[in-house]
């Protein structure tokens, strides 16, 4: 019980559509606050992840809340724009006010050896995101190796990411435990050198609490305890919360309900 | 970013919760006899002795005792089938008998691994997913070849041996038992069997399982007892195959009891394994080869990986590695599936174990033990770790049999070389680079039965396994293990 609303808790709920319209984000951002409120003392996600567009609406309906607002930049998902369309889009989404910016890294040009250009546009983005905090996507599924994980990973912690992320969610495969497992344990051997914590958020094809829980016993065997709250770890999901509610329920009650009794959003 | 925190308050302690298996499903008798023939019978001398949970020290079942007489029963039960039934029978009919007997183990599964798990103190997650599957295999592997000997010794006319004594050890209990019966039977001979005292429960359900497979009475004996019933088998004159999995010293008697008989010998005794890790190895993985190496199985693995080799220029962070993940390793009740170590077999296991922990410390080496809790009941032993170690310090010469691990370093692949075959054991190696050319290399030179490249304690029914030198000769597993149980001419 205590590990499914840990998930909960570490939710960034998520909807990156090109149908999102600020009435579907609307509707996020209150289920973001209110997960089931037939069940009392369930936390709120850790934050609504939207479109640059979409931030200015997130901000309105998330005034006075916990609730974090990330959202996605640099071209997302392929990242295949200018430089300057990468920075004009970050900056945006943080004057709009966006607590978290989600890039995706350049992944022909690291996949093409220039390991270096991927580095210094990192940088950059860190440096345009400001005070909001910076999560590095390696989309692990086209970076197809561990060994070339391994390697982004290290990059990425390097050019200033406060937290890497495994996925965009639009390319298969995505988090899964090898791959979350391999970031981890960059994470772990950056800390043991430098004392400096970085957060890890595993995205996409994660929408069972089982293989939520499966990920948090991997954070905290690797990483330890600390890295279990919403400043260091994060699921990047679209449908993980409904199912950890019906295994709550299904803890207090014994009974499976119907999805019919979750919201939706 | 976040400077590291030394503020402990956010730790919000999360544990895990005991996920028990259920033991509600086995079949459990109070009191065993001795399979002879076919029947359940009564041990000669009238005697029973208990079998324990070393998880617990509880008792789980009285075995009947067998001496010398009830030996010889079984021997001849073992010969009449030999002669009557077994060796006439086609072989295509053998395997089909063999065949059954590895359905019938896979549909206990969950039963042979729950009481392997009690009886033997090892967590229920190996029995499970490593001792039953495998033991099921070597039955199925054995079967397939029943029937095709002529194609397995080409341009050989294959005959089979006759009895076969064989005697098993405790650390993998009904795994042993496979290994041992599947190839026997496959050749065409009949078999005694004596399971360990510590652990005779899964070899006994074994039996029951051979019982209903409506296998002829007498082709598989399975006698209880202790050294002195072991003894009794080797030396009996009609048994013409002993097979032997155990400690070294036993082995060396062995050797001396059947010397002037004809009774062909292979014997699989202790080892002192070395694991080398090479500069360029893939660290993180290599860690949990370490891991699984030596602490596999509480440490009880005679090929264990008990001696580890690390290249000097990446020794200091293999180890700070691999007491991190030290640190995450779970000691404790063999039932729960979170638990990686389970308990120690016995009592006098423990004592040995503790006894090796001791010169350990005597002789100067540094010891590294986690903070984690063991359970007051029942014999358990940490994972340890002695670095600092030399080639000369004791725990690094003798076999300990327990999860404890000696660390030196190295700086040639010469030297490492002469350092893994400097040891009077050669049953098994490891080797982790991520150079091809290197592994083929080591594996020529490395004077050891079995050398594992990026992995290691990796176990198929189709490969061979045994040692060099005083680790002992013959192999079992894969067609080698074939060659042992037939004469060909």
């Amino acid at each position: 019980m205590q590990g499914l609303k840990m998930v909960l808790n570490m939710i960034d709920l998520t909807t990156l559509e090109g149908k999102d319209t600020p009435g579907k984000v609307k509707q996020m951002c209150y289920k973001a606050q209110h997960l089931h409120d037939a069940y009392p003392d369930l936390p709120t996600v850790a934050a609504v992840c939207v479109y640059p567009s979409m931030v200015g609406v997130a901000r309105k309906e998330l005034k006075n809340t916990a609730v974090k607002i990330a959202s996605v930049s640099t071209a997302f998902p392929s990242g295949q724009a200018p430089m300057s369309v990468k920075l004009e889009d970050t900056r945006f989404a943080v004057s709009e006010g966006a607590d978290e910016i989600d890039m995706v890294i350049s992944r022909g040009k690291f996949l093409s050896g220039e390991h270096s250009f991927v580095f210094d546009e990192i940088a950059a983005i860190k440096e345009a995101c400001g005070k909001a905090r910076l999560k590095v996507i390696l989309e692990t599924g086209e970076l197809s190796t561990l060994d070339n994980v391994r390697r982004a990973s290290d990059i990425a912690i390097h050019a200033g990411a406060d937290f890497i992320k495994t996925s965009t969610g639009k390319i298969q495969p995505a988090a899964t435990m090898q791959v979350t497992y391999t970031m981890l344990m960059a994470i772990r051997d950056h800390y043991d050198r430098t004392g400096i914590m970085i957060g890890m958020k595993p995205a996409g094809g994660i929408s069972t609490s089982k293989l939520a829980l499966h990920n948090l016993v991997m954070v905290k065997e690797v990483l330890g305890e600390h890295w279990l709250t919403n400043e260091w770890f994060r699921f990047g999901a679209s449908s993980l919360a409904n199912d950890v509610l019906m295994q709550i329920l299904k803890a207090e009650t014994g009974a499976y309900q119907s999805p019919d009794y979750f919201s939706m959003d | 970013m976040a400077k590291k925190t030394t503020n402990t308050s956010k730790e919000m302690g999360w544990e895990y919760a005991p996920s028990l298996e259920s033991t509600g499903h086995i079949d459990l008798k109070a009191s065993y006899d001795l399979f002879i023939d076919g029947k359940w019978v009564k041990p000669s001398s009238g005697k029973y002795f208990e079998t324990i949970n070393p998880a617990n020290e509880k008792v789980l079942a009285q075995v009947a005792y067998a001496n010398e007489k009830d030996i010889d029963r079984a021997v001849k039960a073992a010969r009449k089938a030999y002669d009557t039934v077994w060796s006439k029978m086609a072989p295509s009919e053998r395997a089909k008998y063999i065949f059954r007997i590895a359905r019938l183990m896979q549909e206990r599964a969950r039963e042979l691994s729950v009481i392997e798990t009690l009886d033997a103190g090892k967590s229920i997650r190996e029995s499970r997913d490593i001792d039953v599957p495998l033991a099921c295999n070597h039955f199925f592997y054995y079967a397939g070849w029943a029937d095709k000997l002529d194609y397995a010794f080409p341009n050989k006319n294959v005959e089979s041996l006759g009895v076969a004594g064989q005697i098993i050890p405790w650390n993998f209990p009904l795994l042993m038992a496979a290994w041992k019966i599947a190839p026997a039977l496959a050749a065409g001979n009949t078999v005694v069997l004596k399971p360990a005292e510590t652990t005779p429960l899964t070899a006994l359900k074994l039996a029951e399982i051979i019982e209903l497979s409506g296998l002829p009475a007498g082709v598989v004996n399975i006698v209880t007892g202790f050294g002195d019933t072991g003894a009794a088998l080797v030396e009996h004159p009609d048994v013409n195959k002993v097979a032997f999995t155990g400690s070294t010293a036993v082995g060396k008697h062995i050797q001396r009891a059947v010397a002037g008989t004809d009774k062909k010998v292979t014997l699989e005794l202790g080892g002192k394994s070395a694991n080398i890790i090479f500069e360029d190895a893939p660290i993180d993985q290599a860690v949990e080869g370490i891991v699984n190496g030596i602490f596999f199985n509480q440490g009880h693995v005679c090929c264990a990986g008990s001696r580890l080799f690390v290249q000097e220029s990446v020794a200091e962070l293999v180890v700070r590695k691999l007491k991190h993940r030290m640190d995450s390793l779970y000691v404790g009740d063999p039932l729960d599936k979170n638990t990686d170590i389970g308990a120690i077999n016995s009592k006098e296991q423990l004592e040995v174990i503790k006894k090796y922990i001791k010169i350990g410390v005597d002789e100067g080496a540094e010891m590294y033990q986690p903070n984690c809790e063991i359970p007051s009941k029942g014999f358990f032993c940490k994972p340890t770790l002695f670095s600092n170690v030399a080639q000369s310090n004791v725990i690094a010469q003798e076999e300990i049999f327990g999860p404890v691990l000696t660390i030196q370093t190295f700086r040639t692949v010469d030297e490492v070389i002469q350092k893994a075959n400097n040891s009077p054991y050669g049953l098994a190696a490891g080797v982790w680079t991520d150079k091809g050319s290197r592994i083929f290399n080591l594996t020529t030179k490395l004077r050891a039965g079995v050398v594992w490249a990026n992995t290691y304690n990796k176990f198929d029914p189709a490969s061979p396994f045994g040692g060099y030198k005083e680790s002992g000769f013959g192999r079992e597993g894969g067609l080698h293990g074939l060659r042992a149980y037939v004469k060909l001419n």
